[in-house]
């Protein structure tokens, strides 16, 4: 009797990952799917956030992928690990602060750990030869398979017809004439290949699960190294970029303010950890304060708080301010004026 | 056979799922695990992390702004 040989997929939950374990469990291939959280995924809870998006789906995309497939799922936690692949990436970052390219190798090196330590065969990808600019290149994806140590253990099945063979398909525990050779940016054969395997739900094409490839996220993190002098941070900063407004109206600190309802009541989660401002005379956002402030700087706060609020066009507004000791004060002011907030502010 | 909670609050998706399948990992098959989260997310992340490793929902019950989520382990 043959021996079941045993493959370990990246889940992404995006549609490539999705092809490439299917193409693989169709050979008699045991898969189960490894996805790892970066604290940079874009997943279920910005939605789960924002009130607004209520509506959109809230399924985990790499566990939805999983049921469809009917495979284990293992979700690995990587947050701490991953910080120096985002603060000392060896190969630079792509157009914004997406380190794609130390991202994939340093994800494929954990997942040899993890064939390693659970007694599998071989790795899946659903990499596909040119559809990215930096980290799926043919140079870049030999570097991918050294540089993780995977080197031959690495199948990436939908453009393993244009890549030498790996062991899998070497020791025939794959065919490889059942492989594909997808090349290039379009989504078409990929599309073509879900038709065909009867996937017509799946989730975005490839690219815009992490926060890092998308500009406005990657200015706020630039800055929160900025302001702190040190390129470092923590999951409570990282979950806070996804949240908010965010206005730095001096160098010492900034303003996170909640758009709508759900985002202050995600924020009134951290009201222990931030000085933080909330209207009283109208109805307004919690506004958190990271950074230090002096007397006329929670004046200013107070009064780009009251701008927020429904007393943007009164008087007066009264805003409350809760300080990190505990005590409190009220003040009583006039919201500042549109004009009077420069662009710049805003991150 | 024995019952143990896991306070998930304040924990945004996935980190209830990953704390669940962590602590889950250490559990014997017939334990039960209740895991607390305020994450509305997790509404559906941990029945479908339960139904891919092959665990049991037994209940879920919503007070306030918090989930209950009670999940029988199973020889998944």
């Amino acid at each position: 009797m043959t021996k079941t040989r045993k493959a370990a997929a990246l889940i992404s939950g995006g549609l490539d990952s999705l092809l490439a374990a299917k193409v693989i469990l169709d050979q008699g291939i045991h898969v189960e799917g490894l996805n790892f959280f970066t604290g940079f995924c874009v997943e279920g809870h910005t939605h789960a956030i924002r009130k607004k998006d209520k509506a959109k789906p809230k399924r985990n995309n790499a566990l939805w992928v999983a049921e469809q497939l009917g495979v284990k799922l293992h979700i690995i936690d990587i947050i701490e690990e991953y910080k120096d692949i985002v603060i000392n990436p060896k190969h630079g970052y792509g157009a914004n602060l997406n380190p794609c390219l130390d991202c994939k190798i340093f994800m494929v090196r954990k997942a040899k750990e993890w064939i390693e330590k659970n007694g599998f065969d071989f790795i899946i990808t659903g990499e596909v030869l040119g559809q990215r600019p930096k980290s799926q290149r043919k140079d870049t994806m030999a570097i991918i398979a050294k540089e993780s140590g995977a080197n031959e253990l690495l199948l990436r099945p939908l453009c393993a017809k244009n890549l030498p063979p790996s062991k899998a398909e070497l020791e025939g525990w794959v065919e490889r004439e059942k492989l594909y050779g997808f090349e290039g940016r379009t989504r078409k054969p990929q599309m073509a290949l879900a038709a065909e395997l009867g996937f017509d739900d799946y989730a975005q094409p490839a690219g815009g699960c992490c926060f890092l490839t998308d500009k406005q996220y990657s200015q706020k993190l630039a800055d929160l190294w900025k302001a702190s002098g040190s390129r470092r941070y923590e999951l409570d900063d990282i979950m806070l970029l996804k949240v908010g407004r965010h206005l730095r109206p001096r160098p010492h600190f900034k303003l996170i303010i909640g758009r709508e309802d759900g985002e202050n009541r995600f924020l009134h989660g951290y009201r222990k950890q931030y000085t933080h401002l909330f209207t009283v005379s109208h109805k307004g956002p919690l506004v958190l304060i990271d950074g230090d402030t002096a007397a006329e700087d929670l004046d200013l706060a107070a009064q780009i708080t009251a701008r927020f609020s429904q007393g943007r066009n009164a008087d007066r507004v009264e805003v409350e301010i809760q300080l990190l000791d505990g005590s409190s004060q009220t003040l009583s002011v006039r919201p500042i004026a549109a004009e009077a907030m420069p662009g710049d502010w805003y991150l | 056979m024995s019952h143990y909670e896991l306070d998930a609050r304040r924990l945004l998706c996935p980190m209830p799922v990953i704390r669940t399948q962590e602590k889950a990992a250490k559990l014997k098959p017939g334990d039960t695990l209740a895991v607390i989260c305020t994450d509305p997310g997790a509404i559906h992340d941990i029945p479908a992390w339960c139904r891919v490793n092959g665990h049991e929902i037994i209940s879920i019950r919503e007070q306030q702004d918090e989930l209950r989520i009670n999940v029988l382990i199973c020889d998944g």
